[in-house]
Formats: C-alpha cells, structure tokens, sequence
C-alpha cells in the first residue's frame, strides 16, 4: 500500500493560476491552515475560492484575500472579513452568495456523482434569481447545481498514511464536503497516525477520496 | 430586566423538554439562559448538544459555534458534518429557531440578513427559516420609531411567509392566517399603542395577556 504523504513542495506544485480552490473551514476554525501556506508559497492568481466563508481579515482563509490571489468567491457568508467586503463594493473581487444549507450539498453533489439538488431554501428571496424552479407532484422547488473545484484542501484531525480521516468537533463542518468535491484532494492532518490505527467503524472520510496528505 | 434578556426569556418560553433549537447571534443568542431543562440547543456548523461558553484551558478549537464562540459540549452532544447539519434543519427536526429581525411582513415574511446595497452574506438562515417548526423573531418594535413591522418587506427576504412569533420589548405578535394577532403587551402598553407602531391592522387577541417585564 503506497503512502499519500507527500512534502510541501510537492503539495505547492498542485497550484495553478485561475483554479478553483474548495477550502474546508467555518468561521475561522477547522481551517487547512498550512495548505493555505501552500497556496501562498506557490504564487497562484486569479483564484475562485468556493468555502463557507473567507475567514477574518489576513487570517485563515482571508490570508488568499489580503494577498490578492482570489478573483472570484462563492461563500454564504463574507461578513466577517472586512477586506472581502471592501474588495467587493470596490469590484475587485466577485461574490456570489449561497445559502449555507444549498451550498454543503452542493458541494455533496459534486463530491458524489451527481448534478444537484432540489431545495426549498430560498424560494421566494433573491438565492433563486437565474436559478431553475422544478414543479415535482404539484411542489415547487429550487433545483441547485453541484458544485466542485480542481484542489480541495481539508483540515482533518487524523489521517494515516492512506488518507482515511477523522474530525475532531465543529471542525468537522465542511470539511468531508471539501474532500469530496474536487479533482485533487489534499489533506493536513493535526496527528499523522500509523495504518490500522483509525478503525474503520471510526473512519469519517474513507481514504478512497484522499490524494496527498501534507507531511510533517 | 433589561430588554434585551426580556425578549430573550419570553422567546424561550416556546420551548419544551426535547426540543431541539437553533439560535441566531445577538438576542436569540441570550435564550440559552432561560430555556427549560431537557432543551438541547443545534449550531449549524455541524453539533447538538452547544453549552456554556467556554473559559480558559476549556476553550479549545473544536468547540465553535457559528459565530466563532468557544463552548463545552453538553453530555450527550453529537457532530456532524454540514451537509448532515441542513439536512437536520431542512428536514423539520428543529422544534425552533430564534433569530434576529430587520423586518417582518403582515404575511411574515422574514428580512433579516440584508440591507440594500450591503448583502454579506444569508449564512444559514434561508435554510433555517424554510425549515425549523417554529420560527421566532426578536426585534425591537421599531427602528428608532419607524415601523419593523410592515404590510409587505423592502429589504431582501430571508424566507415567505415563515415568520411564527414575532417577541418584541412591548409586546408579542404572533402571525396567523387571519393576520397578525396582538397576543401579549407590557404592562401599562396599550393595544392602540402598539397599533400606532405597525404598519399593518392587528388583531387583538380575545385573551390579550400581560408580558413579563
């Protein structure tokens, strides 16, 4: 069994400008902060973020606003990070909003081979505008397309060497919805552990959607 | 009482033993204080079972709730993921949930998370408000003396018609297929005055109670 754990410069190399970054996190906690660090290092551009939020101001997710990477970003919330927001009103940047529940199974949608969901979240309120209303038995229903990017990066709490994951707390959130939703899934890990350690009835993220893991 | 936990303690009394309920940032955030035992209380980043605030060497990172405060966990606590966190709220799980208000509709619809021009951002309650049992909103009456509570929203919507309960510091309005009912008023409020407040024609409950101050 070939190990996933790969150096960061290994991990830097994945980046490329005008990808789709899907970043696992909420509100600044169960962030990938170190495969932020990655993206930093490897000078990527033009970035389209797709995460719940965009962290605080030059902290977490926020540090690929405060340095310019991010062209575009689709989040449920930017609010809290007062440069988005100004970089926003300024047209710097380009935000589109979903609602948080539409937005996680968006992105179980693109994780799981399927093109998108049926809600009623947001009916009747601007979060249907350009968006397709399917009527099924008489119900109508906001149809939202799945949503997926070319590097995932997920937060986990461990990892062995064949990317099974566990979580720890809320910083789990979006984070199983990240490791799913792109072409490449890279993890960081707070503990590296040995094969067979994770047992399988514990294993969260089944390491069949894991590609690299950040080596300590 | 101050107003605030006033309309927080009021809000609270919607809730029952086993109810599970997700509360909003602000005042919906103070109900935790005066729910009953037995409720167990949902944050939409991915737990059931939020508790205090946490203090010192107890806060750690994994314990957030979604306005990014540290808590302890209660005993019988469970963790989800965000998917699996909508599905709860989509699915009618959540007996209630308590959240802010900018403005509510003689129909209640919902304006809560935008004003014009300044849209940061729904978060969750879209989701929320489509599918919690029960949907409260804490507001002050009015915005410095011009009326919250209108015939119809100008601000972007969070959700139609969704609004159950509207706990504001003078009284409580519950929203009903015949309108807008008057339920209850502060001591000393009269119904004419709560009237001269709102836009659209209360009606006034046969049984008009006494809020708690």
């Amino acid at each position: 069994m070939s190990s996933k754990l790969r150096t960061k410069d290994e991990i830097v190399a994945l980046f490329a400008d005008g990808q789709t970054i899907v970043v696992g996190g909420f509100a600044n906690h169960g962030v990938p902060d170190a495969l932020i660090d990655c993206v930093l290092d490897s000078g990527a551009r033009h970035l389209t973020l797709l995460s719940n939020d965009t962290g605080d101001a030059d902290l977490t997710i926020g540090r690929l606003v405060h340095a310019g990477r991010v062209d575009k970003v689709v989040a449920s919330h930017i609010g809290m990070n007062t440069e988005t927001v100004a970089l926003v009103a300024s047209g710097k940047i380009e935000v589109t909003l979903v609602p948080q529940g539409s937005l996680a199974e968006r992105m179980r949608c693109g994780g799981a081979g399927l093109g998108g969901v049926l809600t009623k979240t947001g009916l009747g309120t601007v979060a249907e505008k350009g968006k397709t209303i399917v009527e099924v038995d008489g119900e109508r229903w906001l149809l939202e397309p799945a949503l997926r990017g070319d590097v995932g990066l997920v937060r986990a709490r461990s990892a062995d060497p064949i990317g099974n994951l566990t979580y720890r707390g809320t910083c789990r959130n979006f984070n199983p919805l990240v490791a799913r939703a792109a072409a490449v899934t890279v993890v960081e890990a707070d503990m590296l552990v040995e094969l067979d350690e994770i047992e399988g009835d514990s294993v969260v993220t089944p390491g069949v959607y894991v590609d690299m893991i950040l080596a300590k | 009482m101050d107003i605030r936990h006033r309309m927080a303690k009021r809000a609270a009394a919607y809730f029952a033993a086993g109810d599970i309920v997700n509360l909003g940032i602000g005042v919906p955030s103070l109900c935790n204080n005066y729910a009953p035992p037995g409720v167990m209380f949902h944050t939409e980043n991915g737990l059931i079972g939020v508790g205090p605030l946490a203090e010192g060497l107890q806060r750690v990172e994994s314990f957030s709730n979604a306005n990014g405060m540290r808590f302890v966990p209660m005993p019988g606590a469970s963790v989800f993921d965000s998917a699996e966190s909508f599905a709860i709220v989509r699915s009618g799980r959540l007996a209630a949930t308590v959240l802010g208000g900018l403005q509510v509709s003689e129909k209640g619809d919902l304006a809560n998370w935008a004003r014009p021009g300044k849209m940061v951002g729904m978060g969750g309650a879209m989701d929320l408000v489509n599918g919690a049992r029960k949907v409260i909103v804490t507001m002050e009456l009015t915005a410095k003396g011009a009326p919250k509570i209108l015939k119809a929203c100008t601000y972007p919507l969070t959700g139609a018609a969704c609004v159950d309960h509207i706990v504001t510091e003078q009284c409580v309005i519950d929203v009903t297929p015949e309108g807008l009912v008057l339920r209850e008023v502060l001591d000393g409020v009269t119904p004419e005055e709560i009237q001269r407040q709102v836009e659209p024609t209360l009606v006034v409950a046969d049984d008009l109670a006494i809020m708690a101050a």
